[in-house]
């Protein structure tokens, strides 16, 4: 295709006159415009029937269409709130952007823990060795066979299924109980912010530092290095300058007191459950994609690479994962898109997504239409973004080869 | 030149499962010499020659290179692997590296070099094989003569002290064979101790010291070139070399 | 080179070294090959032979299989004195039919019976390759029609049985195989529109619709179909629940199904199309005669991959409250005597679905791997 843009003999053709339309049947151009015109049609009369009912069923009901209702007090209640929310004040907007950032804190980490469980379990299915070899296997053909929901329940019982708080599991100083998972946090303090900030300028100075370095090597033959002093302004630097500001480390740990805990932070039985459920599920096809990505690699590469003389973990990092990233990211993709979409179960479970808190609000104020307009808007925006992100790191890696 | 071999195979037998693939090889390549493999498909020369760098591993005998027995012992793997070049018949160049990159990836990551010296010294190389005008480009850019002597100068950066070489021109078309051989008989003419699997048998003629036939596993006849061919002595490889000359 | 020199297993003239063959020979390599691998065969070993024993235990040894029956129904106290050490599997042998068929009149439960292994049956003369021909339509065409027929009865002494009744595993298959058979002329249509160059407007409303419906979860649909689709429809037209899930069930796969399609199309070489216009066929017949027979076959393993997780996403509709496989299950599970037997209904019912799916499953990757060494040859 995109060599016979160049080809002079059709430019030629291109540029050769074209034929008069003649309005006739046996025009295909005729025939073209006609059908289309059909579908264009068709398609108009269909949405123009189903509008007309529907104005007529809202006016029956007296349901007015618009978003007015999302500046409206919500009165939604809203267990798990990535940004503080006040049920008895805040608007519908605001609940529904509460839904949506627990659909991203859902999906984003169930992105990140699927695709390293999935990436061991491809690698696992791989291996030369025998049991690990079939677990694996046994692991994805089990999984991908049982619906996601059946196992999202699944878990959420299990979860449900501990001890009450007074008997909860203890590692550590973490608790594991009904109420959810009790983990320590540190408590946040102006050191930490100013140590967060250093790491974000930590990477811009990578950045920088890493483009000097190749134009470097570009032009006199020696690279600087740059993982050590990546490694150093990312991480030492925001531990430097933690440690001038005093090192503080206040930890605030979960403990027991009466019947509930006090301190510490909290994973919810839903958010765990379906985190849980997501990343399982999701890993089994990952881990396919990995497997046939490792394999599309032919044998002959790791044999050269070992008669140069290079370890297996260099081989496998330096010539085979290049390789098998190629044809392990686009359907990458549509899995990361799979799990997003899916996190849309959370409705079942009880974890207040966004398809959960819209679902809520159009019950309360019967705007049917606008909710699931929402709904789909969301997820289309999460679907386009992740879509095109990976379109331009794809667009990247095949760069690389030619 | 040295007396110790530069490799020796003693007693060698090799299995896959039941079936008996390598039969009480025994060969002995001195420093510097050139030794040739022929014998019909499925005779076992190319899993002799890879147990040479251990891509295969043998059963039974011993495998010495280069003073080291061929052991499990990581260590000897690594040394060995390090003083054997290896050229394959599907040249097996890294797609995703330029040319470049192909030839430096084992110096810098393997002997340590520093990227400018493993720079200068693939280009080096790369002019040996008449190449050196492709280094930026990526393997796929080049036809399959070219890319055979790519593969050629990625194994002699490593500066090794023998090359094998598996069938490196049979995957190719009539005129790129040619320039394939120009370069082995270039490389021959350094002193540098090969061992060659080909059924060409005009290069066997022209560089090799000795010619050895393999027939199901066994070394069956070995001698100077010209003799061999010109006096079979047995009849199988009289048979088999009545089948080569019938093929061309 | 000839093969002539070297033909013939070799005889065997010295036996391979012990330990290299046979049964010590395959532990070795597999599962003993290094120190690493070792480690990691007894680590896992000991494991799954725990997980294993803790399972075994739980499900058979110290299991519930019956319960008394109280007064009040059947009376699961000794379930609930083994605190989980022992899975109570007498709630399966109270909640089975119920499980299975729903709601649907206790006496009758012999037609949704015969509907499963109506489908089953479907199933299995679709997988056989020397049924696919022309005839395989009307066949499932005159078998859902049977189906629909029993499941609704009410001809001869057939009791009548309104839709709202039905449940359980017929459910799920209905809306899988329905789904599947409806979407299939749309997802074609719409695949062939996706790829029609001359018709621009055709195309954007092809992809329109492939990448909407994609790009949002299922249950937004199901949302739709039962909150939205009686606001489109003229006053006192209400279609029943069951068939507006079945409708949206139908919108979302036709769009996954005509990815299928356009991908076995693309695949198609394009001499094909070529030469069959080059034998004066008009569109329709090309595309009928020629290029879809062969582009169908082509995607038949990926079309049953595609089928797996519609049969599988069915399962969704619990969250409208439609009374499939997975709703039985849950709504059994409400029923007081039981609450705290989850797992074991849980159990059941993924088990059901794996029996599906991995039939299905490996049916079609045995099919790729045919027609990859028929297309090799
Ligand atoms: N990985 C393997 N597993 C099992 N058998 C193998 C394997 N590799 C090679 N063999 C068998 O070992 C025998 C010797 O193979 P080898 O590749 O050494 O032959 P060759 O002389 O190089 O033949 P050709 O000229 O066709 O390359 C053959 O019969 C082959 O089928
Ligand atoms: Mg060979």
């Amino acid at each position: 295709m995109s060599h016979a843009a160049g080809d002079p003999r059709l430019i030629g053709a291109q540029q050769a006159p074209r034929k008069p339309w003649r309005l006739s049947w046996s025009d295909p151009r005729t025939r073209n415009v006609v059908w289309q015109v059909v579908v264009i049609g068709a398609v108009g009369a269909v949405l123009w029937y189903l509008i007309g009912n529907t104005n007529r069923n809202l006016a029956a009901r007296h349901i007015a269409t618009g978003f007015g209702f999302l500046g409206r007090t919500a009165g939604i209640p809203i267990g798990e709130q990535p940004i503080p929310y006040n049920s008895a004040t805040d608007t519908f907007a605001k609940a529904l952007l509460e839904g949506i950032l627990n659909t991203l804190k859902v999906a984003v980490v169930g992105i990140i823990l699927a695709t390293i469980w999935g990436t061991l379990i491809g690698i696992g299915r791989t291996s030369r060795n025998w049991l690990v070899a079939r677990l694996t296997a046994i692991y994805v053909e089990t999984l991908r066979d049982i619906p996601v929901l059946l196992q999202l329940l699944f878990w959420y019982t299990l979860l449900q299924g501990l001890p009450a708080p007074r008997q909860a599991m203890r590692l550590g100083s973490i608790f594991l109980s009904n109420r959810g998972i009790k983990i320590p946090v540190l408590v946040w303090s102006g050191a930490y912010s100013w140590a967060v900030l250093g790491g974000v300028l930590g990477i811009g100075l990578t950045v920088v530092w890493a483009r000097w370095a190749k134009r470097r090597r570009d032009e006199t033959g020696s690279a600087p290095p740059v993982w050590p002093v990546a490694l150093g302004l990312i991480i030492g630097l925001p531990v430097l300058i933690w440690a001038l500001l005093g090192a503080p480390h206040v930890v605030d740990a979960p403990a027991l007191h009466g019947f509930n805990f006090v301190g510490g932070a909290t994973i919810t039985p839903e958010y765990a459950a379906l985190l849980l459920g997501l990343s399982i599920y999701t890993a089994a096809y990952i881990a396919e994609i990995v497997r046939s990505g490792i394999q599309s690699v032919p044998h002959g590469q790791w044999e050269a690479a070992g008669a140069l003389g290079l370890r297996r973990g260099t081989v496998l990092r330096m010539v085979v994962l290049p390789q098998a990233l190629r044809v392990i990211i686009p359907p990458m993709t549509s899995q990361y898109l799979n799990l997003t979409k899916n996190s849309s179960l959370a409705v079942a479970i009880g974890y207040q997504d966004i398809v959960s808190i819209a679902n809520t609000t159009l019950n309360q104020t019967g705007q049917a239409i606008e909710g699931i307009a929402i709904i789909m808007a969301v997820y289309l925006v999460i679907s386009l973004s992740i879509s095109l992100f990976m379109n331009w790191y794809n667009a990247r890696m095949a760069l690389v080869e030619r | 030149m040295d007396e110790t071999p530069a490799i020796l195979l003693e007693q060698v037998n090799k299995w896959y499962g039941s079936m008996h693939v390598l039969r009480d090889v025994s060969l002995s390549v001195a420093q510097g010499e050139r030794v040739v493999v022929c014998g019909p498909s499925g005779s076992g020369k190319s899993t002799m020659i890879r147990c040479i760098n251990r891509l295969e591993e043998h059963q039974q005998g011993r495998i010495v290179v280069d003073g080291t027995e061929l052991t499990d012992d990581l260590r000897a793997l690594d040394a060995i692997r390090r003083e054997v070049g290896m050229v394959f018949q599907s040249f097996n160049l890294f797609p995703h590296l330029t040319i470049l990159e192909n030839c430096t990836l084992a110096p810098i990551q393997v002997r340590k070099m520093k990227r400018v010296e493993a720079e200068e010294l693939a280009m080096e190389y790369l002019r040996r094989v008449r190449i050196p005008e492709q280094a930026k480009k990526y393997p796929g850019q080049l036809s399959g003569g070219q890319q055979q002597r790519v593969a050629i100068a990625r194994a002699l950066c490593m500066r090794p002290k023998i090359m094998l070489f598996d069938e490196p021109t049979s995957a190719l078309d009539p005129e790129m064979i040619k320039e394939v051989l120009d370069t082995m008989v270039g490389l021959a003419e350094t002193g540098m101790t090969m061992v060659c699997v080909t059924h060409e048998m005009g290069f066997a003629r022209q560089v090799a010291n000795r010619v050895v036939f393999m027939d199901r596993g066994e070394i069956v006849e070995s001698g100077e070139p010209n003799a061999l061919f010109e006096n079979p002595q047995t009849d199988r490889l009289r048979l088999f070399l009545s089948q080569i000359l019938r093929g061309h | 080179m000839s093969i002539a020199l070297s033909s013939g297993a070799t005889p065997a003239r010295e036996r391979p070294p012990l330990g290299t063959t046979g049964p010590v020979g395959w532990l070795r390599a597999n599962l003993f090959g290094s120190w690493w691998s070792t480690a990691l065969t007894l680590a896992l070993g000991y494991v799954v032979v725990r997980f294993l024993w803790g399972f075994i235990d739980w499900a058979l040894i110290r299991a519930v299989w019956t319960v008394p029956m109280g007064p009040h129904g059947p009376d699961a106290t000794i379930c609930r004195q083994m605190k989980g050490a022992g899975a109570c599997w007498a709630v399966i042998g109270d909640k089975w039919r119920f499980i299975l068929f729903g709601q649907y009149p206790y006496n009758e439960q012999w037609r949704p019976g015969i509907c499963v292994a109506l489908f089953i049956a479907l199933y299995a003369a679709s997988a056989n390759r020397a049924f696919w021909r022309r005839e395989l339509l009307y066949l499932w065409l005159g078998t859902l029609a049977v189906i629909f027929a029993l499941m609704w009865g009410g001809f001869g002494p057939l009791q009548f049985v309104p839709d709202d009744q039905w449940g359980g595993l017929p459910i799920t298959l209905i809306l899988a195989t329905f789904g599947l058979v409806a979407a299939f002329p749309l997802a074609i249509l719409v695949a062939l529109g996706r790829r029609s160059k001359e018709l621009p407007v055709v195309r954007i409303l092809c992809v329109v619709y492939v990448e909407l419906i994609r790009g949002v979860p299922l249950i937004s649909l199901l949302f739709m179909a039962s909150v939205l689709f009686p606001l489109f429809m003229p006053e006192g037209l209400n279609p029943d629940k069951l068939l507006r899930a079945q409708v949206a069930i139908i919108l979302f796969a036709g769009a996954y199904l005509a990815e299928v399609v356009r991908a076995g199309l693309q695949a198609l070489p394009k001499g094909q199309s070529e030469a069959a216009e080059a034998l004066g066929l008009s569109y329709w017949r090309k595309t009928r005669l020629i290029i879809l027979p062969q582009a169908l076959r082509l995607v038949i393993p990926p079309l049953v991959n595609t089928f797996i997780g519609f049969f599988k996403d069915t399962s969704l509709v619990l969250i409208i409250g439609i009374y499939d496989l997975l709703t039985a299950g849950k709504v059994a599970l409400a029923d007081p005597a039981w609450t705290g037997f989850a797992a074991e209904v849980y159990l059941v019912l993924a088990a059901i679905y794996f029996m599906f799916c991995f039939a299905m499953s490996r049916y079609s990757h045995g099919l790729e791997l045919r027609l990859a060494a028929a297309r090799g040859r």
